[in-house]
């Protein structure tokens, strides 16, 4: 019943020991256990995004993972985004400049995706970020300010400054 | 909404699993877990152990081999999409995976997962039925493959003995110069297919000499529609004679369900085919031009 096991992850650059119930999802075990509720969950089934992380770099809807399968992984949350405390990663400068969020609940999992889309793709079309955020869900924006927000950021991580910005982890 | 209390195995070789698999009693085998992670979050499935296939050594792989494709039933779909051996070798599936999910679902979910969970929309399930694909799977007396066409028994049921775990499919791939198309109708990118169609085609001065045409959606199991793969023979591919040859299509049964009237499904079963087949014919022209 209350199978337990003990997992090492790293979130944010922090390394963590833990012993977690085999059967927490790794969206509950990184909210409850590390505290670290910037991830957010809507749907609890895979449907909606908010719960997005990056596992190794590659986005992964934190819901549908059991925190056990994170074991020796790299985790990356929207907490660990912002280069530090004072300073804004370009990406979410962009959101904050061009009011790409409204309510906000959805706006950690699409900051997550953007971060691996852009990556891979730093110079995308407006349909590519469009078909790049198909699986979040935003009840407010109508997504409109989403997509000027996630090509503007585009444009600024393309410059030098943006760049040097996105080093610090 | 949590999982079920459940035991967790995680085994490294595909020996341990079917090990696992055949001593416990309401065991799930879990791979991507993009299917079996809300089932377990809604409780649809209770099991007392979940056996998870993520650390197993060696079911993650793309090779050729003897003229067909091989993957791992633990390969990610995401390494399907950015595979140039299969972007090269089998474009069809290349162009179907872009339409699975999402790029968050793309990086975790698993070829095997999706051909074992047979939902009857799933592209892959669809493109293994388009290639004539065969499947391998391991149990306690050891290794099996058969025909993809002999997978699905029933509703979301693989042929799948108890103790067996699948551990990967082969692809024959079609010649260089062939034509190809995946068309799906979704009402939205990323959603469950309603009805989908992936065409391949071989032609010999301008006519077909060999056709596969698959609709997906329309029951339990992808359809091959073998009338229209034969009807096709001698053809020449243009827009008015693929219209009445996918006519045909609409005699087919159809689910009737929330998403869609069974006569919408059989509408639309007369005119993905059709797309696809243009579609198809379209690119064996653009690369005789080039």
């Amino acid at each position: 019943m209350s199978d337990t096991r003990k997992i090492t992850v790293t979130v944010n650059g922090t390394r963590y020991e833990e012993t977690v119930p085999v059967r927490v999802t790794l969206a509950d075990f990184i909210r409850h256990q590390l505290g670290l509720t910037g991830t957010h969950l809507g749907c609890e089934h895979g449907v909606c995004g908010a719960c997005t992380i990056l596992l190794d770099g590659h986005s992964a809807r934190s819901c549908l993972m059991l925190a056990v399968q994170a074991d020796g992984h790299d985790i990356l949350t929207v907490e660990g985004i912002a280069p530090d405390a004072e300073t804004l990663h370009p990406l979410q400068e962009a959101f904050r400049d061009n009011h790409g969020l409204q309510c906000g609940f959805c706006t950690p999992g699409i900051l997550t995706t953007l971060i691996e889309l852009l990556r891979d793709n730093p110079d995308p079309t407006e349909a590519e970020v469009r078909i790049g955020i198909s699986g979040n869900l935003c009840r407010c924006t109508g997504y409109q300010n989403i997509v000027i927000a996630a090509l503007d950021a585009a444009k600024r991580l393309r410059s030098e400054d943006g760049r040097q910005k996105t080093e610090v982890r | 909404m949590k999982p079920p209390p459940f035991s967790y195995h995680d085994p490294r070789t595909v020996a341990d699993a079917v090990g696992l698999l055949a001593s416990l009693d309401n065991a799930k085998l879990l791979a991507g877990g993009q299917s079996l992670m809300p089932m377990l979050n809604m409780r649809y499935v209770l099991p007392d152990h979940v056996i998870d296939l993520n650390r197993v050594e060696g079911l993650s792989y793309i090779r050729a081999n003897n003229g067909a494709l091989e993957i791992g039933a633990m390969t990610r779909q995401r390494d399907i999409e950015f595979s140039d051996l299969i972007r090269q070798r089998c474009p069809l599936m290349h162009e179907a995976i872009r339409q699975v999910g999402h790029r968050q679902t793309r990086n975790r979910g698993t070829l095997g997962g999706s051909l074992c969970h047979l939902d009857p929309s799933a592209e892959l399930v669809s493109i293994a039925a388009a290639f004539d694909a065969k499947v391998t799977m391991t149990g306690k007396n050891g290794a099996r493959s058969i025909d993809f066409a002999a997978f699905p028994v029933a509703y979301m049921t693989p042929a799948l003995e108890p103790d067996e775990v699948l551990t990967g499919a082969t692809f024959p791939c079609w010649p260089a110069g062939h034509g190809y198309a995946f068309v799906e109708f979704a009402r939205r990118h990323g959603d469950f297919a309603i009805v989908s169609a992936a065409v391949l085609i071989e032609e010999k001065a301008g006519k077909v000499t060999r056709a596969s045409v698959t609709l997906g959606g329309m029951g339990p199991a992808p359809v091959r529609a073998s009338q229209v793969e034969r009807a096709l023979i001698g053809e020449v591919i243009e827009e008015k004679r693929m219209r009445e040859i996918c006519e045909s299509l609409r005699k087919l049964d159809a689910i009737d369900d929330i998403h869609a009237p069974a006569s919408y499904r059989q509408q639309l079963a007369t005119v993905l085919p059709r797309r696809a087949l243009l579609k198809a014919h379209e690119r064996i022209a653009e690369g005789a031009r080039q």
